[in-house]
């Protein structure tokens, strides 16, 4: 304030004017921005361990499964869909991969193997919504349930270990002193990016989750846009699954029970929109962020997880109202 | 300004000095309505003058920043729509609030049912009422359906006959006749003249003039949110109601009829069915001529383009460009082979309302501006979008300007330059100008003169017999989902076109078609 003060009110008006209207204020990733930064900034005034490197390498470490899974969940969100099914087939992508090399399979297959099931669930997933015309949400809960089936069928129930050690480098191992997990979490964040913002499929994706029938109208395939949508949704959750297999160094068919709830969770406080259309992936990043900081700082804090779950979800509740605030103000 | 004087017996609802503004706009500027008792007061102005805002107003949805409002003399504040329908104010909208799956009485009684002493609803005791009301009206309708199996017209009948429940004097119909056949208006006029008669005063919205000069007795002329004029009907004519509109004279809306120097058949299609059992047609389109699709609100002209570019399944339909056979499963197909669609409902079907002016148009041109390498060269796009803007006069600050804050003539426009971008050869305009001012249509009509100039072919649908008339070479006429008659040249007159759209109407049809 005492800063500000040093310059006329006038052009301090005009300066808030212009910073209110540039393209950063307007997005929606501005106020999830604006929330990352007070949670932060709470965190380090109550806990002085909050900002040392190990901690932080540490947040977003954690941080990188949810984020990753909140990719696909960004887009099927987009489109005014929603993937349940993240979760299980993370699980089962997870245990295939760990199981295909135990039994000695080529590494490189062994991983594809897991990553070509998850996609392979995901286009399942977009041809029943798209061409079949099903709800989004009851097909992805209908084939949660078949990946989980089929996971636990895999294994038997038992989390399968003995995976080679090299394996490990996935999940627990640095590249140019950076965590895989982030540096992987990195990549797919841009070529996210590069599809969503810089090429037609992701004006598309927002344009169906606008106006499907307008797409359609149009002569876009759109049904073609949801099935591949769906797809990367399930590649990513798979994905997801290979680099948890290596950290836990091994395939746990009962993982990620619930995961598909903080990735929607990542995705709406990331200020994407629930009815879909309109969002953007950075913000998924920073909600992703935001709820690990959350989880982070409470836990150094040593707040009761019980009591964990009823802040998370009363965030969740007030990122929801304000972004329909917004919506409802921008709409005049 | 004002002849309204709140001490006159007949006056029952006055609003005097209104002012609106919203950020960026001022909606209403000192605008002053007197409404008397049995009274048809029309409400005219161009889109954007300020209509909606002062019903809105009347309605309690929202506030005015400056004015009163006066009703029987008192003044009076709505802070609800509630609030406006207990002191006697009902308004009859565009899109109706209707529940669909409900009959015309739970619609009627809808939040406040009639119910015994166990809590059961009087059903007998609630229709009993609704049929006096509907017998006020003098209409009948059927009570033992949901409504969303009653005509439109008959729906809103029912809006009607709710506002009239609640024992309202100030009706406000919101532009009733927009979605109705000329016949049904007619009948909607008689419940009008009928309430009237009862005292009733009645606020009507339209942009048919014909039909303002036939039912009301007064018109107040709004532009640009400001106050034009009243004016009593009987006392001015058509074009000096036009030009207090516009603010400018407008002549001679149609462009010329071009001669057709080619004959060149771009498009043939053959057994086109919009229905497994539906009646196949056939037509033919011709390079730079517009054929018309007229024929009766759900008559099947719509759902037969529709079916024409694969939008409705139609198996063994037979569809040539230029001669040549070609597939039709679905638009993306009918785009390839250079057909475009404006569809009917610019707002649900046309436009990306979240998306800016040149979202929407290059939506399904991308791979125009797309760099081998996959990402889209944004500064190409505008630059196009630029172009396209000025050719057809698309009026907005810049491209990047959100579709949702232009005028229905200008969002129109965007979703034709979508496919101009494509070159696309034919064009189908599904009621190009429904809901969009006279100026604006004037625009589109000289728009689709100079496309079909270039070589473009029309297919317009429209339900207005005036524009059928003045804008195309040829009129296929549907009744009951066949083509009934092509009109060629001279023979297309809005009496011939009328005289076919309503040939063979049987009750035994209609009900086939409705089901």
């Amino acid at each position: 304030m005492q800063q500000q003060a040093l310059k006329s009110p006038q052009s301090m008006h005009s300066l808030l004017e212009r910073y209110r209207s540039s393209k950063f204020a307007r997005s929606t990733a501005f106020l999830p921005a604006v929330g990352l930064f007070v949670v932060v900034a709470c965190m380090i005034a109550l806990n002085s361990r909050f900002l040392s490197f190990g901690n932080l390498e540490n947040v977003a470490r954690q941080v990188s499964i949810n984020a990753i899974i909140s990719v696909g969940m960004t887009f099927a969100i987009l489109t005014g869909g929603i993937d349940l099914s993240v979760g299980a087939v993370m699980a089962l992508a997870g245990t295939i991969t760990a199981g295909l090399l135990v039994s000695g399979l080529n590494a490189g297959l062994a991983i594809l193997a897991g990553l070509g099931v998850g996609a392979l669930f995901g286009a399942g997933n977009g041809l029943c919504i798209a061409r079949l015309g099903m709800p989004p949400i009851i097909v992805t809960l209908a084939s949660m349930s078949i990946a989980r089936g089929l996971g636990l069928i895999y294994t038997n129930g038992y989390p399968i270990s003995g995976l080679p050690d090299w394996f490990a480098f996935i999940g627990r191992g640095k590249v140019l002193g950076i965590q895989t997990p982030i540096l992987i979490m990195l990549v797919v964040y841009a070529l996210a990016y590069l599809l969503l913002q810089r090429m037609p499929i992701g004006r598309y994706i927002y344009a169906i989750g606008g106006n499907e029938e307008a797409v359609r109208l149009s002569g876009i395939d759109s049904r073609k846009y949801k099935i591949i949508v769906y797809l990367i949704g399930g590649f990513t959750a798979a994905l997801a699954g290979v680099v948890l297999s290596s950290r836990l160094m091994s395939g746990q068919p009962n993982a990620g029970v619930g995961f598909e709830l903080d990735a929607i969770a990542a995705v709406v406080l990331g200020g994407t929109s629930i009815s879909g259309g309109r969002g953007s992936i950075i913000g998924t990043l920073i909600g992703a962020m935001l709820l690990g900081v959350l989880n982070n700082g409470l836990n150094l804090l040593e707040v009761s997880p019980y009591v964990q779950n009823v802040i998370k979800g009363a965030i969740i509740l007030l990122a929801i109202f304000i972004s329909r605030q917004r919506g409802t103000a921008s709409a005049h | 300004m004002t002849e309204s004087s709140q001490t006159s017996p007949e006056l029952l609802l006055a609003l005097e000095g209104i002012s609106k503004s919203f950020p960026g706009v001022r909606a209403l500027r000192n605008v002053s309505l007197s409404l008397e008792r049995g009274e048809i007061h029309a409400l005219l102005g161009e889109n954007g003058a300020g209509k909606s805002t002062i019903i809105k107003i009347m309605g309690g949805i929202q506030s005015q920043d400056e004015g009163q409002i006066f009703l029987n003399g008192k003044e009076r504040h709505f802070s609800s729509y509630k609030d406006a329908i207990s002191a006697g104010i009902g308004i009859v909208f565009q899109e109706f609030s209707l529940i669909p799956e409900l009959d015309a009485v739970d619609n009627i009684f809808l939040g406040r049912e009639m119910r015994n002493a166990l809590g059961f609803s009087r059903k007998s005791e609630m229709t009993r009422i609704a049929q006096g009301i509907f017998e006020r009206l003098g209409v009948k309708t059927r009570f033992d359906v949901p409504v969303v199996r009653l005509s439109v017209a008959e729906q809103q009948f029912v809006e009607i006959a709710k506002a009239l429940s609640l024992d309202v004097q100030v009706l406000i119909l919101d532009e009733p006749t927009a979605t109705l056949t000329p016949t049904e208006a007619k009948l909607l006029f008689n419940v009008m003249r009928q309430l009237r008669d009862q005292g009733i005063g009645i606020f009507f919205v339209s942009h048919h003039l014909e039909e303002i000069f036939e039912i009301c007795d007064r018109i107040t002329v709004l532009r640009d949110g400001a106050h034009v004029g009243v004016l009593r009907t009987a006392e001015c004519t058509m074009d000096h109601l036009v030009e207090r509109m516009v603010g400018r004279k407008i002549e001679n809306t149609f462009p010329p009829k071009p001669a057709l120097q080619t004959a060149e058949r771009i498009l043939e299609a053959e057994n086109i069915r919009f229905a497994s059992n539906g009646h196949p047609n056939s037509f033919y389109l011709r390079k730079g001529e517009i054929l018309g699709f007229a024929g009766l609100v759900g008559s099947g002209r719509t759902e037969t383009a529709l079916a024409l570019i694969g939008a409705l399944p139609c198996p063994g339909k037979t569809v040539r460009i230029e001669g040549r056979e070609v597939s039709m499963g679905n638009p993306a197909q009918a785009l390839r082979h250079g057909i475009g669609i404006l569809p009917e409902s610019r707002k649900t079907e046309g436009l990306i309302l979240g998306f800016s002016i040149r979202d929407n148009i290059s939506i399904n041109n991308l791979p125009q501006y797309t760099r081998p390498i996959g990402t889209i060269d944004t500064a190409r796009e505008k630059r196009k979008t630029q172009e396209l803007m000025s050719a057809i006069r698309i009026k907005a600050p810049s491209g990047e300007t959100a579709v949702v804050s232009l005028s229905g003539g200008n969002q129109q426009k965007v979703v034709i330059a979508r496919w101009l971008n494509r070159r696309s050869r034919i064009l189908i305009f599904d009621e190009p100008t429904r809901g969009i001012d006279v100026g604006a249509k004037a625009e589109i009509y000289t728009l689709m003169r100079n496309l079909t100039a270039e070589g473009y072919a029309i297919i317009m649908i429209s339900s207005e017999l005036p524009e059928v008339v003045g804008m195309c070479d040829r009129v296929a006429v549907f009744s009951h989902g066949v083509i009934t008659a092509v009109l060629e040249g001279d023979a297309i007159s809005s009496e011939e076109v009328m005289r076919h759209a309503t040939a063979s109407v049987k009750k035994s049809a209609i009900d086939a078609l409705s089901a």
